[in-house]
């Protein structure tokens, strides 16, 4: 290991050594997650069949369609299937330029993980395209590698490049026709550098916050919700070191790439390549299952449709008109339908009346008389008795489903899975011969977890079982634990139960399109949360709308504002330096021009200015009430002159003594008990007029009781001061 | 133009420009080339054939002088009505006061101290092109960022600041997000709803509102009316607008008048468009809404729509809104933006009025402008600056870059470089004054 990877830093050292290494790719055939669950507990995701091909063949071909000459194929859940498989296949034994080599771990939790192993292996000396296995495109990646290393040669903090394209999610339900999440980027439209990067969006924040940093080196940026992740990477070896350096990193998006964006300490970059014509998805839930088998058998990915013999798909597929693919070998009675968009595997035999369309059918199927098949996948061997109905259902290898069965919309049976007769199967169900494994700690999901890793009792549903003939099937090795009564079905299964998730949220991906009243909902909601944000924006200062009384506003209010806070701290530093011995006619000159640069009136110069003298006094030592007010009297003697000077109006005055009360209430509340005392002694040194005085409470009439704490406090003076102007008028 | 009623809001005293202004040069007058700067705005007007304006002044004394000086230079030409308005009532109160005298559909706000070559009539065309309820003119902000003050300039070069934070759609007519006054420099707030009504979202910080605003009128007073502490269009009216556009408040009652012809109507069916775009995920929903908007119209959607006019590049639009855009404006007015002068250059690419009386040897360099009247001694030479009426200058005297208001006397061997000089200001022999902002007679008697 450690000789390869001296090999690799030595290679990578040279970039003109660099741009000669074979293009490599990294392919996860672990998705670490559970979405495909229960069907996951048996085979891993990557060799479930799509079209009637493993979705890894996809993946490989494109692979090495694109160019790709060595892939690794990274290998967790279930590392010996995909082994098997990959040794059994063509992959491995065909001579070409294509080499697929697995690597097998059985430690790693996550993507991350996965790359810190082919770190520590040290087998990738270049640029390599990163995806999981079970991506199906048709893109050219020769413009995205080309784009990339150009990038790199200029800069070599770019170490990913993303796959992109344009995918605008509902705005009812706000995900894509894939079943993902709506996501946010924001991207530089020219760079496509991306800067912002959010999936799982809280759908109760209302508002993006992007970081005002953001536009600092660009003028200008792209926010998105339209687009796709497509999941394939075009990263530098760097990438590999990065994951390995934080070892926290797990998920690919939300802490690579995430992690990249908000740490501008290293500086690294990731760009996006946006694909406009060809094709490309990944398979991340059951909906992108349904959505991108669709596609296929509507011929979006060409080349890898059903009738191109591309990789493994041995039987050679015909394709009728209407979109119809048939194996050459099916057994279709001469009543039965198969309308459009429908695949039919060799060997399978379809009986009288039966209908089938918009589905996908395996091997050696058996399908009885009478039965309607309608936008579901059945998968090999599996024997479908008279009267079924099937709508968007996913049915795994060796189901028996008996007479009168009824699939409803969004159920997904496993492997072997045996349904007694004329049972209905509710609608989101799974079932599998396995149980559900209890509730694990949820953190980074595993797409496997030990059988034995504990049971949830699963839920009986005799209520809907009308017979009772139970039917152990012989060759099913699980078929003893799943005792009769415990399933409650004629036939053998657990039916699992929603996780924390809910049933709730199960409509979101699923192989059952959307129900109309589930989007009725949304509609209505949507509506309903408009009107309440409504009011939630009128609370939010989310303009300047709410700062009219700090600032004086002309015609031409603060183009460039700045805090009135900075402001603030400004005049207190320059009376420091009046402190320190600077003439105090400068003092004056520079706090006008203080003025002039934050756009201030004269009225906030004298409040901050008359504040910068309090706390001065407030600085010197002092043990009672009593000598703070002395000391303070000293203080506003000291610097009446300056003060003086910005006290041009009687505006300014009561902006004083506005801003004294609000050092008393928040600041400087040392000042509180005194506030009658110190007022006396600004009237008294004439700093403040009468008129002033009496104006500010005048204006404090009508305020809140709590506002009026000073107001009262200074009654007496200001009775007496009343009394004196009446007496002056008289 | 059809049916358009222009407000132009010349400001009065402003506080800011002090001591560039004063009592007796109330902000509207101040001179770019020798003319107010409200004749380059009234001309701009002129040129879309708008001509019944109401010239908004703030204070009576302002407004009175504005008022003789517009009376006396347009009397033909132009049909003004000057209002005049409490001081600091901000430029939805000047709205507010002037309320009463709108009757147009449509109402073009102009800021008086606009200096600019974009046609008005491509902004209100824009605005009635979508329907708009408000339609703003953005232009290209100077690249080198607002320098206002020397002190603001030096502290940090990094992190430049802005006018503006403008969203735009990706045809980059419909105003969907803006940040205006200290919103600027925070984090960059956008409405997810917005973003996903649209699915891109454009957003740009060198665009700078240049306060010309095209409004609908009845949205513009219910607005002002409704929400009485809106205090500036810029930072309160237009943002509420904006940010409100995808569910609207105004249409509760202003706009019931409106939603009856058909540029009401265009912002509804706009939003639909939006929504179609989903079809082929959900078609029932799709269904579903056209079906149930009018059935129960408490829950209809409802919207309205803010459009940006972007000038092209090529455009000159400056507002002289400080000491230093003073400058600015006056030096691109006779140099790079001359053809906003009006004035003819000579074949030296200057302007020097015949009556001024130049010495021997005194040369003046292109891109200057010396008004009648002035007089220069020998040996003197003027570059890139602006000399007033009736200025002497005695010789050995240099001038780069500056602007010297009228009746300046400057004595020999003075150098002026890089300074605003106003009126009647007497500079004695030799003084040396570089990259003074301003040097004025009455400072600080007239703040």
């Amino acid at each position: 290991m450690a000789q390869k990877k001296g090999h690799r830093s030595l290679s990578s050292d040279d970039p003109e050594e660099l741009a000669r290494v074979p293009l490599q790719a990294v392919l996860l055939a672990d998705s670490f997650a559970t979405k495909f669950r229960p069907i996951t507990l048996e085979r891993p995701k990557v060799l479930l069949p799509l079209v009637n091909a493993p979705m890894i063949d996809y993946t490989l071909a494109w692979l090495e369609s694109v160019g790709v000459e060595e892939a690794f194929v990274f290998c967790c859940a279930h590392s010996q299937q995909v082994k098997d498989y990959l040794n059994k296949s063509q992959w491995m034994k065909q001579p070409g330029t294509f080499t697929v080599q697995p690597i097998e771990s059985h430690d790693s939790i996550s993507a991350g993980d996965a790359l810190r192993v082919i770190y520590n292996l040290g087998v990738i000396c270049g640029d390599f395209v990163l995806v999981s296995g079970d991506t199906i495109s048709n893109m050219s990646l020769k413009e995205a590698l080309q784009e990339h290393k150009e990038r790199r040669k200029k800069d070599p903090l770019a170490v990913m490049t993303m796959v992109i394209k344009h995918s605008k999610p509902s705005s009812l339900t706000h995900q894509t026709r894939l079943g993902n999440d709506e996501i946010l980027m924001a991207i530089d439209p020219d760079t496509k550098e991306l800067l912002y990067y959010e999936d799982k969006t809280d759908q109760s924040q209302r508002f993006i916050t992007l970081d005002k940093m953001l536009l600092a080196s660009t003028p200008t940026l792209h926010l998105h919700n339209d687009k796709q992740d497509c999941y394939i990477d075009i990263c530098s070896p760097e990438v590999l070191s990065l994951f390995t350096d934080n070892f926290d990193y797990q998920h690919l998006r939300r802490h690579f790439v995430k992690g990249l964006l908000v740490d501008d300490l290293m500086g690294y970059k990731i760009f996006t390549h946006e694909i406009h014509s060809s094709y490309a998805a990944r398979i991340d839930n059951f909906r992108s299952y349904d959505t991108i088998s669709k596609d296929i058998i509507q011929r979006w990915t060409y080349p890898m449709v059903p009738d191109v013999q591309y990789f493994g798909n041995c039987s050679q597929m015909k394709l009728d008109r209407l979109g119809i693919y048939k194996a050459p070998e099916v057994d279709q009675s001469r009543t039965a339908q198969i309308r459009a968009f429908s695949l039919i595997g060799n060997g399978t035999a379809i009986g009288d009346h039966s209908v089938i369309s918009n589905s996908v059918i395996g091997q050696s199927c058996t399908i009885g008389r009478n039965v309607s098949i309608q936008g579901s996948y059945i998968w090999d061997n599996v024997i479908i008795e008279d009267d079924c109905k099937l709508s968007h259902a996913l049915v795994c290898d060796g189901v028996h489903l008996r007479a009168g069965v009824v699939l409803e919309p969004g159920v997904i049976l496993s492997f072997k899975v045996e349904v007694g007769q004329k049972i209905v199967i509710p609608a989101y169900s799974k079932v599998s011969l396995l149980p559900q494994p209890s509730k694990q700690d949820s953190d980074e999901e595993l797409e496997y977890a030990d059988a034995n890793s504990g049971v949830v009792e699963s839920p009986s549903i005799t209520s809907i079982a009308n017979t009772r003939n139970v039917d152990p099937v012989p060759d099913s090795p699980d078929a003893e634990h799943s005792d009769t009564s415990e399933v409650g079905i004629s036939g053998v299964g657990y039916i699992w139960s929603t996780t924390e998730g809910g049933h709730e949220e199960e409509w979101r991906h699923s192989i059952a399109p959307i129900p109309a009243e589930k989007l009725m909902e949304f509609c209505l909601s949507a509506h309903t949360d408009l009107g309440v944000s409504n009011q939630d924006v009128n609370s939010l200062p989310a303009s300047g709308e709410l700062q009219l009384d700090s600032e004086s506003t002309g015609f031409d209010d603060g183009e460039d504002y700045k805090d009135s806070a900075d402001f603030e701290k400004e005049v207190e530093a320059t009376f420091q330096r009046v402190l320190a011995g600077v003439n105090p006619e400068n003092v004056i000159l520079e706090i006008n021009s203080l003025r002039l640069s934050y756009d201030m009136s004269h009225a906030d110069c004298a409040g901050s200015l008359f504040y910068s003298i309090m706390k001065s006094a407030l600085s010197a030592p002092f043990s009672s009430n009593r000598e703070l007010l002395l000391n303070t009297g000293k203080e506003l003697s000291r610097w009446k002159d300056l003060l003086k000077n910005c006290l041009k109006t009687i505006d300014e005055e009561i902006e004083v003594l506005l801003k004294f009360e609000e050092m008393c209430l928040e600041t400087t509340k040392e000042f509180a008990p005194l506030f009658s005392a110190i007022l006396n002694h600004l009237y008294e040194k004439d700093i403040l007029s009468e008129d002033a005085i009496l104006s500010w409470a005048e204006e404090k009439e009508g305020a809140d009781e709590s506002d009026k704490v000073f107001v009262k406090q200074s009654e007496p003076f200001l009775k007496w001061l009343r009394e004196a102007s009446e007496d002056e008028d008289d | 133009m059809m049916d358009f009623q222009v407000v132009v809001l010349a400001g009065g005293t402003a506080k800011k420009l002090a001591p560039l202004v004063s009592k007796e040069v109330p902000k509207a007058l101040l001179p770019v080339a020798n003319r107010p700067v409200l004749s380059y705005v009234l001309e701009l007007l002129e040129s879309s054939n708008l001509k019944d304006l109401i010239v908004v002044v703030e204070g009576e004394d302002a407004a009175l002088r504005v008022g003789g000086w517009i009376s006396g230079a347009y009397v033909d030409r132009l049909h003004v009505e000057v209002a005049a308005v409490p001081e600091d009532v901000g430029t939805a109160g000047a709205l507010r006061a002037v309320a009463h005298h709108l009757t147009a559909n449509d109402v073009l706000i102009v800021s008086g101290d606009l200096v600019s070559d974009v046609p008005p009539g491509a902004v209100a065309a824009t605005h009635r092109r979508h329907g708009a309820v408000v339609t703003t003119l953005l232009c290209y902000a100077p690249v080198s960022g607002p320098s206002d003050t020397g002190s603001s300039a030096g502290k940090d070069k990094v992190k430049k600041s802005r006018y503006n934070i403008v969203g735009l759609d990706p045809t980059r007519q419909l105003l969907l997000h803006i940040a205006a006054g200290a919103e600027v420099e925070k984090d960059i707030r956008v409405q997810k709803n917005i973003l996903r009504a649209v699915g891109q979202l454009e957003i740009r910080a060198d665009l700078m509102d240049a306060h010309m605003y095209a409004f609908k009128r009845t949205v513009l007073q219910d607005v002002l009316d409704q929400k009485d502490t809106f205090h500036s269009i810029r930072q309160d009216v237009l943002p509420y607008l904006v940010r409100t556009q995808l569910r609207s408040e105004i249409s509760a009652n202003g706009l019931h008048k409106v939603e009856d012809n058909a540029n009401g109507r265009v912002s509804s069916q706009n939003y639909v468009t939006w929504m179609s775009q989903h079809r082929e995920i959900a078609p029932s929903a799709y269904q579903e809404l056209l079906a149930l908007s009018p059935r129960s119209p408490e829950n209809a959607l409802r919207t309205h729509k803010c459009c940006a006019y972007i000038a092209s590049k090529s455009k000159y639009c400056a507002r002289l809104n400080s000491i230093q855009a003073f400058s600015d404006i006056n030096r691109d007015v006779v140099g790079e933006a001359s053809h906003l002068s009006g004035y003819s250059f000579s074949s030296q690419n200057n302007i020097i009025h015949p009556s001024a009386e130049l010495g021997s040897k005194t040369t003046v360099g292109p891109q200057c402008m010396l008004a009648e009247g002035s007089q220069m001694g020998d040996k003197c030479s003027v570059k890139r600056s602006i000399i007033g009426r009736h200025c002497r200058i005695g010789s050995n005297v240099k001038i780069v870059n500056s602007v010297v208001m009228n009746h300046v006397t400057i004595e020999d061997g003075c150098l002026v470089q890089g300074s605003v000089i106003c009126s009647n200001v007497h500079l004695q022999e030799r003084v040396v004054l570089k990259d003074c902002q301003m040097v004025c007679a009455l400072w600080p008697d007239s703040v």
